[in-house]
């Protein structure tokens, strides 16, 4: 390969707060337009803002989280620029002084581990929503709504540095990062509703060059799998004007999941001068050793910590644990499964993966969303290895309560599932098993490993599938010798 | 005397011995603007039928037997640029002519809260920017001493209609002396408060680290009573300061005994008036008699202060102006096929020609290239400003000036020069930049016009305006005399 | 001069201001004035004096999340110049 990729992030999320960054509305998503609004957030004559102290313990958790320095003194700043959305036709942001400074993400791409730098956070508010009439979109639009509901709600702005050396690790990046926003509840990281946004800085350069190739900025990934389709087609289409000796434009792009490729936002209009000066109507945040630890101490468990120890501590193997981490709701409930019983950890992260993740993908349910608790799950499985029922049943079991939350004992009897492990009830069977099929007997004992199966087979039948394998096998074989 | 010639701690005592009602105060007050206002134009609106429907419930509170405050049953003029719940809010500009609030500025809560009544809406200096109230897009109010000349701005609604008896008391707001020079002008009391010391919330911004609303007055009681009321805390407002409100009323003792008061060199020489110079250097005299101690104190980044303040105020101007664009409210223009053509030309329609000055300059000093240059170098000659002020008041209790460099223009006679228009402004705007209070009173005349004594004082001390402003005030009859309309 | 017709019309076109003709030439002189005078604060040394954002210093004054309904939300939409089904209508954006 001739060229290396180098590609920054600039990642924006809506915060989970119960009221807007300036004002007191609410932040709530899907209401009627214009009517989550107030003086503040439609830029009235005269309004003032004032700060929403939870927007910076956020941020500051994230920050700490991503082994970030939190700023003595930090400011918010106006970007003027003209734009419907925009009331007041400045969005308050942050520039000179952001909040949080530097911190990485340590990643695993393709079993390999990934450092990627952090350079700055800060706060701003989001803009309104236009509708535009007339046309699917902005070109060709006879006219526009808009509706000031989400102008004021709080976005934290992260900007990698430009560390990433390919679109897979992009995608892997803003996968953990989603994670960890939602572990931290900060984010609820829903990249199709717009609540965790991404752009993307993409050149490429000559490997062994030292200086960055021009840039382009890509926008509109509305999904991970999107990140990862834009920045390849990006890619390629680089390469390719390198190739034939054009040179890169630096331009914006916007990515279309239909077409797969990037166009060109705007002809080229000038840069935007957006006059950054220091807001006047608010002042300085300098948070105090005090309060920032005391924010330190609200992040639990992060998941790659989570994850390092389900693997050291209870053996579990790395996929395991990179499964169950991914979803927090799935590690809360294996948390609490493990303080039940930590013996079965292994059993109990092998079904969390399997079938409790199949039910949730098919019912496009969330576990919490499901019946399931982890008392249940331990049950099930400590009646797999009591024999009271086998792994095929468990399956039909576990579904059921997922489904209803019935008493999982109920369950068991109501289906007749009830494993047979009695000894004696299944000599019974055995006798009559062996007393029928003398041939079979006769051929395993001449050396016929078959007819063995096909013996536990017939008891399997005669008992419809409840006996117990291990124990079937065990005593069928002590009866034919003796 | 008639009640509209009365100050509201006259009429508070005569309400509270239930020898008037607010209904007369109102009723009084009303007439003299029918009288008067063709002559003076101070109002944007005047609210007669709220105005006297509120002062008939106030009677009925007073009836009632419950306690009245010092506001209670006194009509208040408020000025335009200050939000009115369902009441015209113009800035008198054109871009908002048609703008009715939804919500109060949180000192018009405060009024209504202490049984005032709003009288009506004053004119300025389209969005307060100006020194004469030519500016506004409406009207030229007139000064009541001579109606051939300006009441000064942009608060020169206000000024006017508290000299000419058509409110009992009025809002004003400074951003670089545009309370006090009208209130010099018009020859009554002005104050701007410490930045911060009065909530902004509701005040249409013009710079918004250098906004504030203050008192204009008939005389320095009233001054402090209105002071009392409309400061305070405001949690709406994050640049408003947490700090309890004293009783301004305690400061009004006659006693200016070894204070010690600084006389400001730089604003006694060139480009001051000679007329003025001798009512400065009088009430100097004035004040030595009465026991302080005068000095005078050169402070040299003074001279600056101008051409600072045309760069920090019109930046964050030209930002604050940037909501004006016909989307949500107030004018839109019928040229308006394509987004950009509704920017342009609502704007261009909307915004008067000193506005757009500004608007230009600011956006100039802010733009890529000279923020350094004119933005960052103001923000740094603000701090010297700042710090000259700082040590003068380790040695002094309070600065004395001029308000202005000469008495009221005419009408007319600056508006051809933005400049000169600007450099009258030398005196008051310093203040503004330092954040520090400040208080015009009459001190004299100058061919029949009104001029004004500025005292200023460092950060919360208006108990030391009060003091010095009242023991000068009781041994001088200026706040008696009245205009002949 | 300090300022050019050029430079008026990029500053307008920031500002989103319409100018006429006339006014272009007018706010040209007037402008490089104005800026020539203000330049004179050039004469004074800042190298060591920090800049003043806020007049009086403070630091973290913040508003507790809570929601607050915001009682008349009509009123705010009724000034609108021009709404549509409670939103506010702009004209076409072209690119």
């Amino acid at each position: 390969m001739k060229y290396e990729t180098v590609i920054g992030l600039e990642i924006h999320a809506q915060l989970l707060t119960e009221s807007k960054i300036f004002c007191g509305c609410s932040t709530k998503f899907g209401a009627a337009p214009n009517t989550n609004i107030c003086p503040v957030c439609t830029g009235q004559p005269g309004v003032l803002p004032v700060l929403n102290k939870k927007v910076i313990e956020f941020a500051i958790k994230t920050g700490l989280a991503l082994k970030g320095s939190v700023a003595k003194r930090s400011i918010f700043a106006r970007k003027n620029y003209f734009y419907p959305d925009l009331p007041k036709n400045y969005q308050i942001s942050m520039y000179e002084l952001p909040l949080i400074v530097g911190g990485h993400m340590d990643i695993t791409v393709d079993g390999k581990p990934k450092h990627v730098g952090i350079t700055r956070i800060h706060l701003e508010e989001d803009a309104g929503k236009l509708v535009h009439q007339g046309a699917a979109g902005l070109k060709g639009s006879t006219g526009s709504r808009v509706d000031f509901n989400r102008t004021g709600v709080p976005l934290m702005e992260i900007v990698t540095e430009p560390d990433i050396r390919s679109p897979e690790e992009a995608k892997v990046f803003m996968q953990e990062l989603r994670n960890l926003l939602v572990y931290l509840g900060v984010c609820d990281g829903n990249m199709e509703e717009g609540s965790l946004r991404c752009d993307a800085n993409v050149s490429i350069r000559k490997i062994g060059q030292r200086e960055l190739g021009t840039k382009t900025e890509v926008k509109n990934m509305n999904s991970f799998k999107s990140v990862q389709k834009a920045l390849e087609s990006e890619i390629k289409r680089q390469t390719e004007m390198l190739e034939s000796g054009e040179r890169i434009v630096q331009e914006t792009r916007l990515f279309d999941d239909t077409t797969g490729t990037t166009t060109p936002m705007r002809s080229k209009e000038e840069a935007h001068d957006y006059r950054y000066f220091p807001e006047p109507d608010l002042v300085p945040i300098e948070p105090d050793k005090k309060w920032v630890d005391e924010i330190a101490k609200t992040i639990t468990e992060l998941p790659s910590a989570k994850k390092e120890k389900y693997i050291k501590e209870f053996g579990l193997p790395e996929m395991n644990a990179s499964i169950l981490t991914s979803n927090k709701n799935m590690s809360d409930f294996f948390d609490e499964a493990l303080k039940i019983d930590p013996t079965l950890a292994l059993g109990s992260s092998n079904m969390l993966i399997g079938e409790v993740s199949a039910y949730c993908n098919d019912n496009k349910k969330d576990i919490s969303e499901t019946s399931l608790r982890p008392d249940h799950l331990i049950e099930i499985l400590k009646g797999i290895d009591a024999g009271v029922i086998s792994r095929t049943s468990a399956k039909k079991v576990i579904i059921k309560v997922m489904d209803t939350g019935e008493n999982v004992k109920d369950i068991i009897s109501e289906s007749g599932a009830t494993q047979i492990s009695d000894e004696k009830e299944l000599l019974n069977i055995i006798s009559d098993v062996i007393s029928n099929n003398t041939k079979s007997v006769a051929d395993y004992m001449s050396g016929k490993e078959n007819a063995l199966f096909f013996l536990m087979g017939q008891v399997m039948k005669a008992t419809k599938g409840r006996a117990n394998p291990e124990v079937l096998k065990k005593l069928l074989i002590k009866q034919i010798k003796k | 005397m008639e009640l509209f010639e009365l100050t509201a701690h006259e009429l508070h005592a005569k309400l509270d011995k239930r020898e008037t009602s607010a209904e007369e105060i109102v009723k009084s007050v009303l007439g003299r603007i029918s009288r008067v206002e063709n002559k003076v134009s101070a109002f944007m609106t005047v609210n007669i039928d709220e105005a006297i429907t509120k002062a008939k419930e106030i009677d009925e509170y007073i009836a009632s037997g419950k306690k009245i405050t010092p506001l209670t049953g006194i009509p208040i003029a408020v000025k335009d640029n200050m939000c009115t719940k369902g009441i015209l809010t113009t800035a008198s500009s054109k871009i908002l002519r048609n703008y009715i609030p939804p919500y109060n500025a949180t000192v018009v809560e405060k009024i209504l809260q202490a049984g005032a009544i709003p009288i009506g809406k004053t004119n300025l200096d389209e969005f307060a920017m100006g020194s004469s109230t030519e500016n506004s897009a409406y009207k030229v109010t007139k000064n009541p001493w001579n109606l051939g000349t300006v009441p000064g701005g942009s608060s020169g609604g206000s000024a006017a209609c508290i000299a000419a008896d058509e409110a009992i008391l009025a809002f004003g707001s400074d951003t670089g002396g545009s309370i006090r020079q009208p209130a010099s002008f018009c020859g009554v009391v002005g104050l701007k408060p410490t930045y911060g010391r009065v909530s902004r919330y509701g005040l249409i911004a013009f710079a918004s680290s250098l906004d504030q609303i203050g008192p204009l007055t008939k005389d320095v009681t009233d001054a402090a009573i209105f002071l009392n009321v409309m400061a305070g805390h405001d949690p709406k407002d994050s640049t408003s300061v947490d700090l309890p409100v004293p009783d301004y009323r305690k400061s009004l003792i006659d006693d200016v005994k070894n204070l010690k008061i600084g006389v400001i060199k730089e604003l006694l020489g060139e480009g001051i008036g000679s007329g003025v110079k001798k009512s400065i250097l009088e009430a100097a005299e004035l004040l030595k008699k009465l026991g302080a101690k005068m000095e005078e104190v050169s402070m040299p980044t003074l001279k600056y202060g101008v051409a600072t303040y045309y760069l920090l105020a019109t930046a964050e101007a030209s930002s604050n102006l940037e909501r004006y664009d016909g989307v949500k409210y107030g004018h839109r223009s019928s040229e308006a096929d394509d987004l950009l053509a509704m920017y342009y030309n609502t704007r261009r329609e909307g915004f008067g020609p000193e506005v757009k000055r500004r608007i230009m300059l600011g956006t100039y000093a802010l733009s890529a290239g000279y923020y350094d240059a004119y933005y960052l170098k103001a923000q740094k000659v603000r701090t010297l400003i700042k710090n000259d002020f700082e040590k003068a008041f380790s040695k002094f209790d309070c600065l004395i000036s001029p308000t202005a460099p000469s008495p009221a223009f005419k009408i007319g006679e600056k508006t051809d020069d933005p400049l000169s228009m600007y450099l009258s402004d030398i005196a008051t705007i310093p203040v503004n930049l330092a954040g520090i209070p400040a208080i015009s009173i009459p001190c004299g005349f100058v061919n029949d016009l009104p001029v004004g004594l500025q005292i200023i004082g460092k950060a919360f001390s208006e108990e030391m305006l009060f003091r010095v402003a009242y023991a000068y005030e009781q041994n001088t009859e200026w706040h008696k005399r009245k205009p002949k309309l | 001069m300090k300022v050019n017709a050029k430079d008026v019309e990029h500053v307008a076109k920031l500002a989103r201001l319409g100018l006429m003709e006339d006014e272009k030439k007018r706010f040209t002189q007037q402008l490089s004035r104005i800026l020539d005078y203000a330049e004179t604060i050039n004469k004074l040394d800042t190298k060591n004096v920090s800049p003043t954002s806020h007049a009086i210093p403070m630091k973290n004054i913040f508003r507790e999340d809570k929601v607050v309904p915001c009682e008349n939300l009509k009123d705010i939409v009724a000034n609108a110049p021009k709404e549509d089904n409670n939103m506010f209508s702009v004209p076409r954006i072209m690119e």
